[in-house]
């Protein structure tokens, strides 16, 4: 097994481009080293992307924030612009394993590792997040509910690679927040995921929001109709059961042991919802 | 292939080594190193018994591939007492009693360690979050939280 750690783009693209016999990209590690050990993957090669420059730095741009798809969970949190703008991605991420993991995982990681239970996953898409993927053709921008297909099937070609995500410029009084299911406090898998961003106008009515679920489809879900149901209204009552109705009818979840359909479909509307009314607190009070 | 030469600074000191690949750096500083004072308990992550800093940050050295150290500061459990100075941390889960069998306690040292430098004052249950990534099998935690509380209020006096 080769592991090589280019320092640019181009040569990551290339590495990936010619190997034979299956590449991977390594980021932070924490779920490949585990599928490797698992002998769920066996590379021939292996693609360190962490000494590209781009993969690792949080910066502004386009009046938004460029996150480095190799920044670790730890180095979001400690970000404090990133915080105050974007609290559901950083508190998504931050859910994903261990203070340890927290040192090395990573939101290009989370994606890619192409799972419908990823935390970070439904905050990126709530969020608006824009992938950026380079390839053998420089790159291009796909957003995030388009690079995932399926169970660890992701829409990226050969040779591609995410190098980071471009979270959109923030208008006045606007939030995100995501909450997940889990069977204990810490720890564990979504058994049911949500995040929600929404803007909010001087009156507090919403004017545009997002409403996104993980662990309830093969792939995690930007659910329209959701954020129809909130978008016009002050998140009443009435909203609310909208906004759980249009969450619930879009799960399409398997039944398993750590949830049955039903319970998914149900915890679905129930996290939707309260992750609406902590993203709606949020916008109104800044 | 050839393996990896690597270099790295391990508990200050200037150390080089050979890999592979696969190696992680749990088994180079177990196995090459002879530095076995980090435990490998589950090798997914999940139990934080191979916990260690690189450069700083706390992370599972399971999880980690030798190769990828090259040129970075790792701290392990060998690194904490000087000399025969114990660690205010070490010195309380010694008087607290706040191990039984022991395999799990260089990674709480590391973890807690970690935390104490970041935070001189954590509530317990900040302690018991920052901690979650440490199992212990014989169950001892309240032991665990008590004696990290203890080194707490010593190293804020100093």
């Amino acid at each position: 097994m080769r592991y090589e750690a280019p320092e640019s783009m181009e040569k990551a693209v290339a590495l990936l481009a010619g190997a034979n016999g299956g590449a991977r990209v390594l980021a932070g590690g924490t779920d490949l080293l585990v599928q490797m050990r698992a002998d769920v993957v066996d590379p021939e090669l292996i693609v360190d992307i962490k000494k590209i420059r781009e993969t690792r730095t949080i910066t502004q741009d386009k009046g938004g924030f460029r996150i480095g798809a190799a920044v670790t969970g730890a180095e979001l949190k400690e970000h404090t612009q990133l915080k105050q703008a974007w609290p559901g991605v950083v508190e998504a991420a931050n859910l994903i394993g261990s203070t340890q993991v927290q040192g090395r995982a990573t939101l290009g990681g989370n994606l890619c590792n192409g799972s419908p239970a990823a935390d970070s996953v439904p905050a990126l898409m709530a969020a608006g997040a824009v992938a950026t993927i380079a390839g053998p053709n420089g790159t291009r921008d796909l957003p995030v509910e388009d690079v995932m297909l399926g169970p660890r099937q992701l829409a990226l070609q050969r040779g591609e690679f995410v190098v980071s995500f471009l979270l959109p410029p923030r208008p006045p009084r606007s939030a995100d927040a995501y909450l997940r299911f889990i069977p204990r406090t810490e720890m564990d898998i979504a058994v049911v995921g949500a995040g929600v961003n929404v803007t909010v106008d001087g009156a507090g009515t919403i004017t545009a929001g997002r409403v996104s679920l993980g662990a309830v489809a093969p792939r995690v879900l930007l659910v329209a109709p959701a954020a129809q149901a909130i978008v016009g209204s002050r998140l009443d009552e009435a909203a609310q059961e909208r906004l759980a109705a249009a969450a619930r009818a879009a799960c399409r979840p398997i039944d398993d042991k750590r949830g049955t359909t039903e319970f998914r479909i149900d915890v679905a509307g129930v996290l939707a919802r309260r992750a609406a009314l902590i993203a709606l607190d949020r916008a109104r009070t800044r | 292939m050839a393996k990896h030469h690597v270099e790295a600074i391990v508990n200050g000191d200037m150390v080089e080594f050979l890999c592979e690949t696969e190696e992680t750096l749990l088994d180079v500083l177990r196995d090459t190193l002879h530095l076995t004072g980090s435990k490998e308990g589950c090798s997914s992550g999940d139990c934080g018994a191979c916990s260690v800093t690189l450069d700083g940050r706390l992370v599972c050295s399971c999880l980690v591939l030798g190769c990828e150290v090259g040129g970075r500061k790792i701290e392990t459990i060998e690194g904490m007492a000087k000399g025969d100075t114990l660690h205010p941390l070490q010195q309380r889960f010694l008087e607290h009693a706040a191990l039984q069998c022991g395999i799990c306690t260089p990674g709480f040292l590391m973890a807690s360690k970690a935390l104490l430098e970041r935070n001189p004052n954590p509530t317990e249950t900040e302690i018991r979050y920052w901690l979650a990534g440490n199992l212990c099998r014989c169950t001892g935690y309240d032991k665990i939280i008590t004696a990290v509380q203890d080194a707490a209020v010593a190293m804020r006096k100093g």
